[in-house]
């Protein structure tokens, strides 16, 4: 800030900046004194209220100071400021490369010095995130349909394969690929309705499907057990081998087979590894079927479905591929959660389920399989991170929203790249 | 005189009260440029809706000819009419994938013989060379198409980044690349310069003669209509007023008076009723 700061801050309008930070603060008392004002407290078994109207007052300082510290900034540095430009986005091999470098990260993290079981544990539940965001931009991100109920799918699969071992005994292994048709069937079903519906109209049938199956896992007692859920679902084995202490006679343990001590983090890392693997796979089969004829169908029909029929285009059959793909890859991720948790319930399944998964697809901008790997990392570790806020989490959760949405509307990684190309990419040489 | 390649027989559409086609009847032939003009609101579009499956016709048969079938069209889903019956089509407002790159709208129009080559997804998915080779095929013909039109440069940019002209020929090489048998086009000199309309004209008449399909054509351009058709049908209130040559239709009293009014009323666009007068 040189003589040449001062007379740029000569020009600042004062009285607008100060009716403007007045008017923030306003709101932020209005809002603070409910929410910050007020706590409810414990006194002799009584609930009370104890007021902190200090805190009221510091926040709603901080407001003003805040506005018009921003407003300062502004005048000061009128051309937007470095982080807010978008990004330039690096050709396809830049994103390739750092593709793979997550991947190798990704599969060295249970050995990483700073590993633990915390962390491993918590990079099984953004694998799963990543792998349910990879699903639904099946649906949301190229074929362009907005579906609010995706975790409907998810549910299916994690009953589905609880079910089948409750009853039949089966395995992960046999049940995955059970839940996972389950769960395209569950696709088409919902799909079939929702042919003639676009947009917003779509996003209400799809919320209310996923409510409807949320509510009859909880009603139907004689079948999912209603509220209490399906316990013991059976754990992954190795080829046969299970991760106990001891084996039932007949079965060796993985730790008795490799020789090695028993470790209850064995079966942690193990199931990191079989989401890791299914998320790779995932995300083969889908880049996969983007540069095939019905990928390339998907985005033709979110682009535009008049012109779609009038090329010769099925939209049904494209609409329906495009809502039971995506829901056979909620059904994996399903049956991987009931197996991971050894317990479900429909208390997770409900819709704020749906909404972080749309949340991650949004954020990481829409048809990207990096962005939407970025978005489950952040979603998931920020409420993580933040848990020593402890109730402030969410709202901060909440702030990171609205900063990606503010600098990067079309999501973190908004860049598509073309499913081929006719003249050979020329790598930018500077 | 060539097959007749679509009959139209006593079409109407209503929408409400309103009569949009009334007992229409025309044909449109193999190698020949058919083009359907009359005044705003005479019921063009709607003729195009009807027989590409937008709109089912209250009354009258839609037939097509292709390579010894016929295809009764008012029966056919729209996507069945461009997949088996061949008629494609463009849009009076333009209807890219605009996200899409060039390249990928017109591979994209070819879908149902990549499908196939792809088995539904699954030879395609195991990398059969089946596939492969259907996909080369596919982008060799969209290569073609886009030399035609001169935008083979612009191949990998988003088709919603060209300029309107250009968006124009994207569009018509994406109808040409569904291999149709009829290339309905509708209005496309719309918003194109002389030497743009000049250069659509020599690529109709390109594809009428080397690809030996029929064109019918919606147009107000009165340089491109009389430029190249074979045969004109003027359309007004729904009804056909007249249809033959360009020669005999622009001298017939019935088609000025539709265009210029009987009286002095002059709701023509000025250039198209000075061009009307000077050739009549």
């Amino acid at each position: 800030m040189t003589g040449e700061a001062l007379p740029r801050l000569q020009r600042v309008a004062w009285g607008r900046v100060l009716r403007d930070a007045m008017l923030a603060a306003a709101v932020a008392l209005v809002l603070a004194i409910p929410l910050v004002g007020f706590q409810t407290v414990e006194k002799n078994a009584v609930l009370g209220i104890s007021l902190r109207f200090g805190w009221v007052a510091v926040g709603v300082a901080a407001v003003f100071a805040g506005r018009i510290a921003i407003a300062l900034l502004r005048a000061l540095r009128p051309s937007p400021p470095a982080w807010a430009v978008p990004l330039r986005l690096a050709p396809l091999r830049q994103t390739r490369i750092f593709g793979a470098l997550l991947v190798v990260f990704a599969a060295a993290l249970p050995f990483l010095p700073f590993s633990s079981r915390y962390l491993v544990d918590l990079g099984t539940t953004v694998l799963i995130y990543v792998m349910l965001g990879w699903g639904l931009n099946v649906v949301v991100g190229l074929a362009g349909l907005l579906d609010l109920g995706y975790v409907a799918f998810y549910a299916v699969g994690a009953y589905s394969f609880a079910l089948f071992a409750q009853w039949f005994g089966l395995s992960f292994w046999e049940g995955l690929p059970l839940a996972g048709l389950l769960a395209a069937s569950f696709g088409l079903t919902l799909g079939f309705p929702v042919l003639r519906l676009r947009g917003d109209y779509l996003a209400i049938v799809t919320l209310g499907f996923g409510e409807i199956v949320r509510l009859v896992l909880i009603n139907w007692v004689p079948v999912t057990n209603g509220p209490n859920g399906i316990s013991n679902v059976p754990r992954p084995s190795f080829f046969g081998m299970p991760f106990d202490r001891r084996a039932p006679p007949g079965v060796t343990t993985f730790s008795d087979f490799f020789h090695i001590a028993f470790n209850p983090g064995q079966r942690i890392v193990f199931l990191y590894y079989v989401i890791l693997a299914l998320a790779l796979i995932t995300n083969a089969f889908t880049l996969r079927l983007r540069r095939l004829p019905i990928g390339r169908a998907w985005e033709a029909l979110r682009e535009d479905e008049i012109a779609c029929r009038a090329l010769g285009i099925n939209p049904t059959t494209v609409k329906l591929s495009a809502f039971a793909i995506g829901a056979m890859l909620g059904g994996f991720a399903g049956s991987f959660f009931a197996t991971r948790q050894g317990f479900i319930s429909p208390e997770s399944f409900t819709f704020i389920e749906s909404a972080t998964i749309l949340a991650i697809v949004v954020l990481g901008g829409a048809g990207s399989q990096l962005g939407v790997v970025l978005a489950a990392v952040v979603l998931v570790t920020l409420p993580e991170f933040g848990r020593e806020l402890a109730q402030y989490r969410m709202l901060l959760f909440g702030a990171a929203m609205i900063g990606i949405m503010i600098w990067r509307p079309r999501g973190l990684m908004a860049r598509r790249e073309p499913s081929l190309r006719l003249n050979p990419l020329r790598e930018p040489s500077g | 005189m060539s097959a007749a390649l679509l009959e139209v027989e006593h079409l109407s559409m209503r929408f409400g009260g309103l009569v949009a086609v009334d007992d229409l009847s025309f044909a449109a032939r193999e190698r020949e440029i058919t083009a359907i003009i009359g005044p705003n609101g005479a019921g063009k579009t709607t003729v195009f809706n009807c027989l590409t499956g937008f709109y089912r016709p209250g009354v009258g048969r839609l037939t097509l000819h292709r390579s010894g079938r016929r295809f009764l069209l008012e029966r056919m889903d729209g996507y069945r009419i461009a997949r088996e019956a061949g008629i494609a089509r463009t849009f009076q407002n333009i209807r890219l994938f605009a996200g899409m790159t060039v390249l990928e709208n017109l591979v994209v129009a070819q879908h149902n013989r990549l499908m196939r080559a792809s088995l539904w997804t699954v030879g395609g998915l195991l990398g059969l060379p089946r596939y492969r080779r259907a996909e080369a095929a596919a982008v060799e013909t969209a290569r073609h198409w886009l030399d035609r039109v001169g935008l083979v440069e612009r191949a990998d940019a988003p088709a919603g980044s060209l300029p309107y002209g250009a968006q124009r020929r994207l569009e018509i090489a994406r109808a040409l690349c569904t291999e149709p048998a009829l290339l309905c086009l509708d209005e496309p000199a719309a918003g194109l310069n002389p030497r743009e309309s000049a250069e659509l004209n020599a690529l109709l008449l390109a594809v009428r003669d080397e690809l030996g399909i029929g064109v019918l054509l919606i147009e107000h351009d009165m340089s491109v209509v009389m430029g190249i058709s074979d045969r004109v049908i003027v359309l007004d209130y729904g009804r056909k007023i007249a249809e033959g040559t360009p020669a005999a239709v622009r001298s017939d009293p019935a088609v000025i008076k539709a265009y210029l009014g009987e009286e002095e009323s002059d709701e023509l666009p000025p250039e198209i009723a000075r061009d009307l007068v000077e050739r009549a």
